[in-house]
């Protein structure tokens, strides 16, 4: 049970019966089978339009050959956890998860190429979105990281003013007296309505966009770290001060780590906002990334490659959201046990 | 439990001086609340006093003054002959609650006075020592919350103790305890008091634990608060919590309380 290493499997009121294990784990394999089947052997009904994946054969095309590796993939891990039982809790967690993912993409398939309830150009199969990424790779990667490097800069910027002005606003009553009411004014603003001061105060569309991202973490952070150090229970400090404390380690040592789990409800806060503030801001002038990428397929048309991008939107934000869980998991360890996360 | 002789630690322990302090406070709707009316009490070096007495007499608040938390409305009160100025770590303090920072291991819980101070690096040793005396060297790791009320306090005890308080208040410290965890708790309290020799002032409101464990006990009147009355305890140690001694002086109290118009008197738990 160690190896598995996730709260799920570790929590008994959640324990899988162990028969269940073995299901679970070939779960994956069998959803592969079942839509690489559908795919192959049902009729396609939506009429596709001529593009490049039309010279492949068959087997090559992107999606069947995705579903083969998931097969095998399914397969190699089904035989792992039985040569290795310490994997069987994992795969009898994540197994069943995997193969509703897998499912859920045949079902894609049969509502839009085999059955066309859904229609083209709108809404392509997920050969063709896949097909579409591979054709944009290049462009794709490179307006992923350019996101990336706009979405960072922007959240370092709007995290680092949030944290300084709630740690002020927090701990001074006059910065506080001064600060909240600017705050709940400028706060609630969208920072994506501040898109044409910005295009007018930045020369670079780069420092507008970190601007409006900064702007809009900023906000939550701020307010979250001011009500987490406003908060934090006077005892802490009477004990502090009674055990010899000056006012640096009152701060650093009490009152940021009392308010932390505040303050990361905020940076989680940030982070979405900063997502959204991202897309738009692309959207609206900056001439990179996955949103302005989004915007310019939409202009074509290219249905296929719009939904290519918000994949890799899903994996991207989603993959940050994760990385800040775990940072929170390092950081607010100690609360492990006393709330249910 | 006997104290080995190396672990032995006496601090110069402090006398402390109260002379004539009050302590009022405005109240949220502008009345003028006094809690303390020019109260004056001294300790000698060493000694284990306690203060007893109805809800709101304000012990606490003399606590707290005497602790450099608050300032009090006049009069004053001296360690030795340093006048009080705010907190300090010759006197240290325990609450009711152990007030544990949740964020930080046992260990880094009982050596925050030494971190605090800039102390870590010479005195790390001591806290190992400390972790073994209140017997919570198994636990150097677990947080607070995976404590029980006894060992959280143990360690609220050891990391009052990191600093070799001259003084050391206790405000209720087993109050919230069940009966056999504070009795026990009263003895291992005693035992760190012999081993360490320093002068303790302890706010209570179990007449029991008073007489078990004080030499002088200070009967204090409701608010606002004087001394009413001020026992010495002659009983030798260790006390027998059953001796007729013992439960004659318990039964004084009680009248005494009663005649003072009633109140906390002794608590079953």
């Amino acid at each position: 049970m160690s190896d598995a290493g996730q709260n799920p499997p570790s929590r008994p009121d959640r324990g899988e019966p162990a028969a269940a294990a073995p299901l679970g784990a070939l779960a994956p394999s069998l959803a592969a089978l079942v839509a690489l089947l559908a795919h192959r052997f049902l009729p396609d009904a939506q009429v596709l339009p001529m593009s490049w994946t039309d010279t492949l054969t068959a087997w090559a095309h992107p999606y069947p050959a995705t579903l083969e590796a998931a097969l095998a993939i399914g397969l190699i891990g089904a035989g792992a956890q039985l040569l290795f039982p310490s994997l069987r809790p994992a795969a009898g967690h994540y197994g069943p998860l995997a193969a509703a993912a897998v499912l859920g993409t045949c079902v894609w398939d049969l509502a839009t190429l085999k059955l066309a309830w859904l229609p083209l150009p709108y809404f392509p199969g997920p050969d063709m979105v896949l097909a579409g990424m591979i054709d944009d790779r290049t462009i794709l990667l490179d307006s992923t990281y350019r996101s990336l490097r706009l979405l960072l800069s922007g959240y370092s910027v709007g995290v680092a003013a949030g944290l300084t002005s709630g740690l002020l606003m927090g701990w001074f009553r006059r910065v506080r007296y001064w600060g909240m009411p600017l705050l709940k004014v400028l706060g609630p603003i969208p920072a994506t309505a501040f898109v044409p001061l910005a295009m007018i105060l930045f020369s670079n569309a780069f420092l507008a966009g970190t601007a409006l991202i900064g702007l809009a973490v900023w906000f939550p952070v701020t307010m979250l770290t001011t009500s987490g150090i406003a908060n934090v229970p006077v005892s802490y400090f009477d004990v502090a001060r009674t055990l010899g404390g000056g006012r640096g380690y009152l701060i650093f040592r009490v009152a940021v780590p009392a308010a932390l789990p505040s303050v990361f409800v905020g940076l989680f806060m940030g982070l979405g906002a900063s997502f959204l503030t991202l897309i738009v801001a692309e959207t609206l002038g900056v001439k990179s990334g996955l949103g302005w990428y989004l915007k310019w397929q939409q202009g074509y048309a290219e249905y296929d490659k719009v939904y290519a991008a918000l994949v890799i939107m899903a994996v991207f934000f989603s993959g940050l959201m994760s990385l800040l869980f775990k940072l929170r998991d390092w950081v607010l360890g100690w609360q492990k046990g006393l709330i249910r996360w | 439990m006997v104290t080995p002789p190396d672990q032995r630690q006496t601090v110069e322990a402090a006398t402390l001086s109260v002379e004539g302090v009050s302590k009022s406070f405005t109240t949220a709707d502008g009345t003028c609340l006094t809690a303390l009316d020019r109260f004056s009490l001294q300790v000698r070096a060493g000694e284990l006093v306690s203060l007893i007495g109805p809800s709101g007499c304000g012990k606490s608040t003399l606590l707290r003054l005497i602790a450099g938390l608050d300032t009090p409305t006049a009069g004053e009160s001296r360690i030795g002959d340093e006048p009080i100025r705010g907190p300090g770590a010759e006197r240290g303090l325990m609450f009711q609650e152990a007030s544990l920072f949740p964020w930080l291991s046992v260990r880094r819980n009982i050596q925050a006075g030494l971190v605090a101070r800039g102390l870590l690096r010479q005195r790390r040793e001591e806290v190992e020592e400390l972790m073994r005396l209140v017997g919570l060297d198994s636990f150097a790791g677990a947080y607070p919350h995976q404590l029980s009320g006894g060992m959280a306090q143990r360690a609220a005890l050891a990391r009052a103790l990191v600093n070799h308080p001259k003084l050391l208040l206790l405000d209720e410290p087993l109050g919230a305890l069940d009966q056999f965890t504070r009795m026990r708790m009263q003895d291992e309290v005693l035992r760190l008091w012999q081993a360490r020799g320093m002068t303790m002032l302890l706010v209570t409101h179990d007449i029991d634990e008073a007489i078990y464990m004080s030499d002088r006990i200070v009967l204090l009147t409701s608010r606002p608060g004087r001394v009413e009355r001020i026992l010495d305890v002659k009983l030798a140690r260790p006390r027998q919590r059953n001796s007729p001694e013992f439960l004659e002086l318990r039964a004084a109290i009680l009248e005494l309380l009663h005649f003072a118009g009633g109140g906390c008197g002794a608590e079953s738990g």
